[in-house]
This record gives C-alpha cells, structure tokens and sequence, in this order.
C-alpha cells in the first residue's frame, strides 16, 4: 500500500535500483553451517550470515522473505524465484519471514528505504534480489564441489537439488553446503533467460504452503505457545478519543484464571493464564471512562458534513489539466452526482494479536509484522533499549488486508506494554476478540465524492470536475512528511487524479475532513472508491451519449496499449455484445491500481424482491510477466470476493460516536453462496512483476454497478448495495 | 471435572464449565488447528465434530460435552477426509488458510453426508464458513474433486 507514493519511479526494480537497495551489504547469501563462517560474505554487515536462503544439512532449502505474507502467496512467490535460480527441487523449498535488518530487506520497491509488504509490491521487490540470492547460491555450491572434487566447474551440472560430475560423483546441495559456504562470494552471476526458466511462469508447482493449510498444521500468532505464556485481552475505550480515567479491578481478579490487571496507554489489560479468563475477567472489569476527548459524531451527520464540503471548493487541487470549469460552462449537457462509501473494516478472519517476550537483554516480539522497522523501533522504546535488542518474529497472518500496517503499531504497543506492566515475569500473548477487531477503527474512510460532467452537442466530455471529501490516511502519520504533498494525499485521489483516460479539461480537488475515528489503508486503499466513480460515471456518460461501454473506454484509452488489451481481452471472453440469456444483465469495468491492470465483466441476475446476483465474473489482468500463474488467478479471484463483499453489504456506521457493529452477524461479508463463478484470463507479458495482492478488487463493484444500471436503470451512488431496492 | 474423547483419546479437564470447546482444545489441549475467528458462531473457523456433526466449538460450553466424541483437524481421517485434503491440494485452496480447518471439518461433514453434493448442496453446507481471502470458487471446485475420487 505504502509503495506507490514511497517511490512512484521503483515499482519495476532495475539493476541499479537493486544494487542500490542492497548497498554497503553484498549479498549474503550464506548457508546454515554451524561452526562455519561463510567466507567472502560482507563482514560489514550486521547480519552477514543466512540472509535470504538457507541450506541445511537436511537438504531443506529456507528462504527467508522479506515480505511477511497474508495470504498472497508472496513466500510461494519468492521460493519460486529461489528455486528457479538454484536448479533446486520444489520438494525441497521451505519458506520464512524476516525482520530486523533494513539493509537487506529494505522494499526495493519503495527504494530499499524500509522494510514492509504492501502496495502489492513483494513480486516487483523480490524479483532480482531473490533471484540474484538463488544464483549466487548456485555458484557457490557448483564451486565447492569444484574444489571438493578437483574437477573444473565447468563440467559440473546442477538439476532438481543434486550436483553431478561425469566422473560419476554425486553430492545433494545438503552434502555440499558445508564446502560451498567457504568459498568466496562471486562478483557477479548471470541470471537464466527467460527461455531456460522452468519454475517461474509455469504452473507446474504447487504452493508451498498449502499442505500445512490443509491439516491445520500452519501455525499463526494465534497459535504461539511459549512456558509460562499468559494471554491478555484489552478493554479498549468505547469511543474513539476516550481514555480511562479510572478502574476496579476487583471482580475481574476474583475470576478464576485472572492474574493481573494493569492499565496501558491504550485500555486496561486483564492478564489471564488462559484466553476464556482473560475474556471473563474484561467482561468483569469495571471502568469509568474520559469521553471529553472522544468523537461523538455519527455516520448522518459525518456524511452530511461531506456533503456540505462537496458543495464548495476543495482545499487542495490534486489534478488540474486546462479549465474544467469554463468546458462544464459551454457544456451541452451536465451530468451531476454525488456519491457516499461507508467506512469498511478489514474483518480478517484472525483478529489482531502479538506476542511480547523479555528474554535476558532481548525482548522478542512475535505477530503479522508488516512494517517491521517501525514496530522494532517502537517495542525497544517501550522496553527501554535499543532496535537492536528486539527480534521479531515474523508470522502469517490470517489475512490482513492492510490491518497489520498500522502507522501507530497498536497491537505491538499493547503486547509489549502489558509485558512491561507485568514486571516481564511472563510472555504475554494480547489476543483481540472480533468485537475489538470490528470496533478498533482503521477502517477504509467514509468518502463522498462529486462530479460534474459536461458533455458537448456530440457527447465528447467537455469539462471533468471532481471533487473528494474524507480523511486523509497518511496526515497525522510518521508517512506524513514524506507522502503528502501540497495537502494531496495520494490515497485519498490516486484513480481519479491519475486517470488515463483522454479527459480534458479535467480537475480533481480534495478535502481532508478531521474526524477522530481511526482510518487506513484497506485492501487497494483510495482506488476502492475512485474506481467505483470512475467507472460508474464513465458508464453514465456512454449511455448518455448513446455509446457502447467498452467502445468508449476503448476511445478514451486508445494511446494505451496495455490498457486496450485487457478490456478487450475481458470483453471478448465475456462474450460482450452477444446477446445474453433471458434475465441476465452485464457491466464492465476497467482499472490500473499498483501498476497492474484489471478489467472484469460481470453478469447479473434479478430476484425480483429487490435483490440481485452476481452469476458469473470474467476478468482479465495484465502484471507484466506471472511469476506463479496460478497465484495471480487465485488473487484475482479472492480480490473480486473482497471487492463484491464490500459493495454487497458492508459498512461500518456509527451512533453518537459508537460503532454499531460488533461481529459478522452485523458486518456481513460475503459468503459462499453469494459468490459468483470467476474465469481469470491472464495477458501473457515479459514486462517486470507488478503485483495482484490489491488490483483485482477494484474493477468488482463498478462492474456489477453498471450490470445493475443495464437492468434497471438504476445508478447506485450510496454504497453498500444492500441500501438500495435493485428493479 | 468434565470428560470427554478428543481425536480418540480420553481427556478430563477441569475447567470453568462454561469455558467454550474451542478455548479447551486450544488452550487446555494444545490442539490449535481449531481457529478463533467469532466466538459468535458467525464464521466456522472453529468447526469441529461432536459425535459426527459439524460443531462451531467457539458457542459450545464444554459442560455440553461430556461423554461425547469430538473430532478436529489433527485427527480427522479416513477416505472422506483424505479426499477432501488431497484436492485441497490438487487445487491449491487455502490463501491465508486461517479458515480451512473449519471449511474442511465441514467439507468432510458435508460428503460424508451426501457423497454427491451439487453447487447448491455445497453453498448450503458450507455457508456458515466465512473465508475473506475468498476462496468459495476453489472450495466449490476442491468439494466436486474430492467427490469425483470418492465415486
């Protein structure tokens, strides 16, 4: 999320990009050889040894990722890369995270300036550097077997994990990576065309994790057990602002379970030798609650505050090109609509939680560590010593979505924080309930958005203004200084001031309202409602001037070929233009998010009750070359789930300041029977990786917008769906 | 003291009985396949078998246990569930993967029930497991595979 405005230029890593992000540290690609310093590894680095891949005596091949991974697949991704470059077998990769080490995990992506996944860069990041790790490791090996058998390198060959001579001698990478972690780091290697490649591109295997993940064997923060671990949960304040001016702990001590009871800056925490304990101890607390600070505003008043700033200027500018105001003045026609986004909440299905340990001078601390340098930087504060006292454990998450990135690391202050507070006598695991996950804000900001097109006599776009009210993201944050600018907060504009649709005379203007109610980046951050406006007025404006969907967008994107090529592509296998089966409606969408373009045509069907069914999805993607086809259909997949679920039925609504729902049975995602069927057509590419963890979500819900309209005549302009009667 | 068999194996445990199933396997047992997800009975990561049905162990004080035969993902086995693995596999389901425990307890359920399960059959079996990372295509696709190897 963070990588598009961390460096807007990176997003495809070169050569020099990469060197640079690996710079002052050479690539230490070592082996795990107890006893065994690899020799030529660059003895400046902090951590010279087991960089990014490890190999075991066992044979076992680790990578270890830079980018912690929520479900993506970015480990499969980076093993794939590994693999590829080392000639090793699939069977033999393993996978890890991470953390601790900005030099060698920095985002190459966002510079190599810090570590962290998201903006769906862990491909565009990972692709040289691991790649380049898995040759480096090759080499080494090939030449202490060289040394080892007295026999020229060059007549050493290397396939699926075994190095062999025509000698007849044999050694598994296992046997020989005690020999090859002495010798001396090549200068430089060269990297297989893409012609030689037999991994990356093909489907031909399976993810690395999904054995685990079948048998409940993959463990999660959730699942971290240490000696003597006690679990915590937080009573967090009931509105956003308040804090606790005071409490009694006295009933929740006399549950059953219940260590302690401490305050911390966030709540109190009731520490328990077991979750349910911990849970009934909350339930038993009492706490008398500071609301002068908090936000008492609801949702109703929230939105017609926006509404009202959507009726005068913008505070900042973020797109001007030529006068959009004089070309609505001359316009034929005007069309004007105002449209409303609830604030969303991640919902992933593990609630937040980490785990914090004091061991000796070192505090550890386990969770989803998505921004690792931050959260490092902020438990040492806590625990009163230096980054480099704090190793982090890096987890999978159960899902994430942009919640484990959060600028205030919230769950990592309560964790080391209620550690603290308990005299460190403990690990202490903080485990939220899905009430505080739902409660906690960080949600996807409410946003109004209006626009005013004018059309000419033959129904060109004349004039384009568009004005955004919501919260900012990244104002108040650390990212702040850095990614903000002139007041523009990309996440708030990107999709609509960086459209590359021929719209001129064209102006894009923001507010950012102050609201006290925590918001974040949610899975495609500002292009969840940019796109949905967008794509639905660029719909309104075909049908207005008597145009087919995608004939227009083919018009307006026609220096685009890129862009061309998946509406076409999607369009073709939707069948567009061909009649449909009776009661059946479709819509298009198109959109560019994180440098990877989606488009996808949905297919409809009434109830006849006021609802509707999204029946079939067809979407084609375009992210430069498909490391791991297969992962690329999976998120496309999984993003038009996301981005269906939202627009469906989601919304996070607050009274009075309170947030109205607490679990699924309140915030309703999408469930099984909801789900449409989905082809994913893939647009063969030799261009770099960009990613597909965001941008399949969100062409989803203006598609099945525009499918709406074609049925009905209906232009839905308040999200989500389930407000408005469909036919 | 309550008393009961998990994956086989007779357990007694003496916990608060209202304590939920879920937080007994997990933190009593060490047995953490079995997800948390709601503690609601709204999502189905914490799906296990009681006596043969599909259970949200997250809602089910373990007082109601007693005596009965619960299952979960460490031990479930058989060719049903060997089939459902084996094509959550074939077909690479899970993204995530903190709901699949539950959404193969129910899967497994659910063809152990009716071997033959039509799209419909399978949406209604199957609809009380959420999964946010949005894998309802492929588990569609892995329940058909699974019962195509059973047939």
């Amino acid at each position: 999320m963070l990588a598009k405005y961390l460096c807007k230029d990176s997003l495809s890593p070169t050569r020099r990009q990469f060197l640079a992000g690996a710079a002052g540290v050479g690539l230490t690609v070592a082996f795990r050889v107890p006893g065994v310093r690899a020799q030529g590894a660059a003895a400046a680095a902090p951590n010279p040894f087991n960089a990014y891949l490890r190999i075991a005596p066992d044979n076992t091949v680790t990578i270890l990722s830079a980018h912690m991974d929520m479900g993506q697949g970015p480990y499969h991704g980076i093993a794939t890369l590994v693999a590829e470059e080392l000639d090793a077998d699939w069977a033999q990769m393993r996978a890890q995270g991470i953390a601790g080490n900005t030099k060698l995990y920095g985002n190459i992506a966002w510079g190599g300036a810090a570590q962290g996944t998201g903006g769906s860069t862990a491909m565009a990041s990972s692709f040289e550097r691991y790649r380049r790790a898995g040759a480096i490791a090759r080499a080494m090996l090939v030449s202490g077997a060289s040394k080892t058998w007295s026999v020229p390198a060059s007549e050493i060959r290397v396939e699926k994990g075994v190095l062999t001579h025509p000698s007849g001698r044999r050694a598994t990478f296992g046997e020989m990576a005690e020999a090859a972690a002495r010798e001396p780091m090549p200068a430089d290697v060269q990297l297989k065309s893409p012609a030689h490649w037999t991994y990356i591109g093909s489907d031909s295997v399976k993810r690395i994790d999904t054995r685990e993940k079948s048998s409940g064997r993959q463990d999660f923060t959730l699942d971290v057990r240490l000696p003597g671990m006690l679990t915590a949960v937080i009573a967090h304040p009931p509105k956003f602002g308040a804090s606790a001016r005071s409490f009694n702990a006295a009933a929740a001590k006399a549950v059953r379970g219940v260590v302690d009871v401490v305050p911390i800056s966030r709540g109190v925490a009731v520490v328990a030798d077991s979750t349910w304990a911990a849970i009934k101890g909350r339930e038993a607390l009492k706490i008398d609650w500071d609301e002068s600070k908090a936000e008492t505003r609801g949702t109703d008043a929230l939105l017609a505050e926006y509404k009202a700033l959507a009726d005068r200027p913008g505070e900042h500018v973020a797109a001007e090109r030529g006068d959009a105001l004089a070309g609505l003045r001359g316009a034929a026609r005007t069309i004007e609509a105002t449209y409303e986004f609830p604030y969303l909440a991640h919902a992933a299905m593990e609630p937040l939680n980490a785990v914090a340990r004091r061991s000796g001078d070192t505090i550890e601390v386990w969770g989803g560590h998505q921004i690792p340098d931050l959260y490092q930087a902020v438990a040492a504060k806590i625990a009163e010593t230096t980054p480099d006292k704090v190793v982090l454990h890096v987890m999978k998450t159960g899902g994430g979505f942009g919640r484990r990135a959060t600028p205030d690391s919230e769950i990592i202050v309560e964790a080391v924080e209620t550690a603290k507070a308990i005299g460190w006598r403990a690990p202490v695991k903080v485990q939220w309930t899905r009430e505080d996950d739902m409660q906690g804000g960080r949600y996807r900001p409410l946003m109004v958005h209006k626009v005013s097109v004018g059309l000419d006599g033959r129904g060109n776009i004349a004039g384009w203004h568009h004005r955004i009210v919501g919260q900012s993201i990244l104002v108040g944050t650390p990212f702040e200084s850095m990614l903000v600018k002139n007041g523009v907060d990309a996440t708030s504009v990107e999709g609509v001031s960086d459209t590359l649709y021929a719209i001129a005379p064209f102006r894009t203007e923001v507010t950012n309202a102050k609201v006290g109610v925590p918001v974040l980046w949610w899975r495609s951050v500002g292009h969840t409602h940019t796109a949905y406006v967008m794509e639905t007025m660029i719909d309104e404006i075909a049908a207005a001037s008597g145009k087919d969907p995608v004939a227009l967008r083919r018009e307006l994107l026609r220096d685009h070929p890129r862009h061309l090529a998946v509406l076409n592509l999607a369009a073709d296998r939707a069948g567009w233009g061909a009649p449909l089966p009776s009661g059946r409606f479709r819509g298009v969408a198109l959109h560019e998010s994180f440098a990877t373009r989606v488009a996808q045509v949905a297919e409809i069907s009434l109830d006849g009750s006021g609802g509707f069914k999204v029946e079939r999805v067809v979407c084609a993607v375009d992210c430069g070359l498909a490391i791991n086809p297969d992962v690329v259909r999976a998120q496309m997949e999984g993003g038009i789930a996301f981005g269906l679920s939202a627009a469906m039925a989601e919304a996070i609504t607050l009274d009075s300041g309170r947030v109205e729902q607490s679990n699924y049975d309140s915030y309703t995602p999408l469930r099984i029977e909801q789900m449409p069927k989905v082809e994913v057509h893939i647009v063969p590419s030799t261009e770099p990786p960009t990613g597909v963890g965001e941008p399949g979500v969100p062409p989803i819900a203006p598609a099945v917008a525009n499918a709406i309209a074609a049925a009905t005549g209906q232009r839905i302009r308040s999200l989500p769906f389930a407000k408005t009667r469909i036919g | 003291m309550i008393s009961f068999k998990v994956n086989g194996r007779p357990h007694t445990v003496d916990v608060d009985p209202e304590t939920p199933l879920l937080w007994v396997l997990r933190d009593t047992l060490g047995l953490t396949g079995t997800k948390f997800g709601c503690g609601a009975a709204q999502c189905g990561a914490c799906t296990v078998h009681v006596d043969g049905t599909p259970t949200r162990s997250c809602s089910t004080p373990v007082e109601g246990i007693a005596g009965q035969n619960i299952v979960t993902i460490e031990g479930i086995e058989g060719k049903t569930a060997l089939a459902v693995q084996e094509a959550w596999q074939k077909l690479d389901v899970p993204q995530c993967g903190y709901c699949q425990s539950g959404q193969i307890m129910s899967a497994v359920a659910l063809l152990t029930e009716n071997p033959k399960p039509t799209d419909s059959d399978i949406d209604a079996a199957m609809n009380g497991n959420l999964c946010r990372c949005g894998t309802y295509v492929r588990i569609r696709a892995a329940i058909h595979e699974a019962a195509k190897s059973l047939a």
